[in-house]
């Protein structure tokens, strides 16, 4: 699925993350987090299967965390994606 | 439908709040109301709508029941957030704005269209009805038992008054007509009656006294907007010593009854019934959950 416009989801606020998305030649992924120590391999695994889910392969897509859980992440990606007219 | 558990608490959690979302599980109240309308802004309607489904999917092991308040039928969003929530199995919707038994039966019938197709047992989704206008109010009763589904009344102050016309006032006169009338709507159609939301968090000892005044109307329940209030209002409709005391002779004297192969005795003068035995199964079921007697409750008893 194609990332056809620019879009955000999500807030700032603990616990949540926000997603930009916009429009790319290839795909290129930007992850920013409060526990990017202790938790980015798994942010960054769940990142890739929801993109792959919503077969998104091209795209550049930045998250700020807050230290959202998996279905948080997921929930906000989707939301990106559906606003950026992917899914 | 399990139209007799305890509802005494149902707390509203913000549909786009991971940090609330989160901390569902933790919260001791009998049922959350997951809140994809007033909570959630025009703007954020599908990201709340995503959150909860992905947080029900998320939240494998259930301990209260669940529902999600959708926004109304004649919305945009309505329909779409009943087809993203259904798949994730919430106990029941809490249905706001329902003015009339058409409403309520218009999400029957989607519902039911749900359950056909998905193989559920027809009825399997409840049916929780805001009673929130003026015109609900008046409509209370026929709202009530439009569908077996619907197995509580819930009232709804902020719009009520509003609808009114009125402000709120501290002293609840305002409000003691339209309570009036949905308790006695739900009391008649033998469904439950939840109150609506307290919303002064800083003020507990308002909080329990509004809570007693509702349980001495008939009330079951009542909804609330924060966790902390959630003891308060436990406490406000524990049943008092000299009533467990009462329910369990009730209980025991009926037992002897249908031992004897009567379904009617006296209890120190006064007669023992079915609405009698019924009320005191009542009350040690909520003894029960509150921790006040150590077994539950055999509802059996009340059928010999």
């Amino acid at each position: 699925m194609e990332i056809v416009k620019k879009a955000v989801a999500g807030t700032m606020q603990s616990s949540d993350l926000m997603v930009f998305v916009e429009p790319a030649d290839k795909l290129k992924v930007e992850i920013e987090s409060t526990v990017i120590k202790q938790f980015g391999h798994l942010i960054e695994a769940k990142v890739d299967e929801v993109l792959a889910k919503n077969g998104v392969t091209v795209g550049f897509i930045r998250l700020t965390d807050r230290g959202a859980l998996d279905y948080a992440i997921e929930a906000r990606i989707e939301t990106a994606l559906a606003r950026a007219g992917a899914v | 439908m399990k139209d007799s558990q305890p509802r005494r608490t149902m707390l509203y959690v913000p549909g786009n709040m991971p940090s609330m979302l989160q901390n569902v599980p933790l919260f001791k109240c009998d049922s959350v109301i997951l809140d994809l309308e007033d909570a959630v802004n025009h703007a954020e309607k599908d990201a709340a709508r995503n959150l909860v489904r992905r947080f029900l999917q998320s939240w494998k092991e259930r301990d209260k029941e669940v529902l999600v308040r959708i926004n109304p039928l004649n919305t945009k969003w309505g329909h779409d957030d009943l087809r993203a929530i259904l798949p994730e199995m919430p106990d029941a919707i809490r249905f706001p704005m329902c003015e009339t038994a058409e409403m309520a039966l218009e999400l029957d019938a989607e519902l039911a269209r749900y359950e056909a197709a998905n193989g559920l047992e027809i009825g399997h989704f409840g049916i929780l009805p805001s009673i929130e206008t003026v015109k609900s109010v008046l409509n209370a009763y026929a709202i009530a038992t439009s569908t077996k589904r619907i197995f509580g009344l819930a009232f709804g102050a902020e719009d009520y008054t509003a609808s009114m016309g009125v402000a709120r006032t501290n002293s609840g006169e305002d409000l003691m007509h339209p309570r009036m009338m949905i308790v006695m709507a739900a009391r008649a159609a033998g469904i439950q009656a939840i109150d609506t939301v307290f919303s002064d968090v800083s003020d507990m000892e308002a909080l329990r006294r509004e809570t007693e005044l509702v349980k001495r109307l008939g009330y079951t329940g009542k909804c609330l907007v924060n966790p902390r209030q959630i003891d308060v209002i436990h406490e406000a409709f524990a049943p008092r010593r000299e009533e467990i005391d009462h329910a369990q002779e009730v209980v025991e004297a009926i037992r002897q009854a249908h031992a004897a192969g009567t379904g009617v005795v006296s209890l120190r003068g006064k007669m023992v019934d079915a609405p009698i035995v019924k009320r005191a199964i009542n009350t040690l079921r909520i003894a029960y959950a509150q921790g006040l007697v150590d077994t539950p409750v055999d509802e059996e008893i009340l059928n010999g």
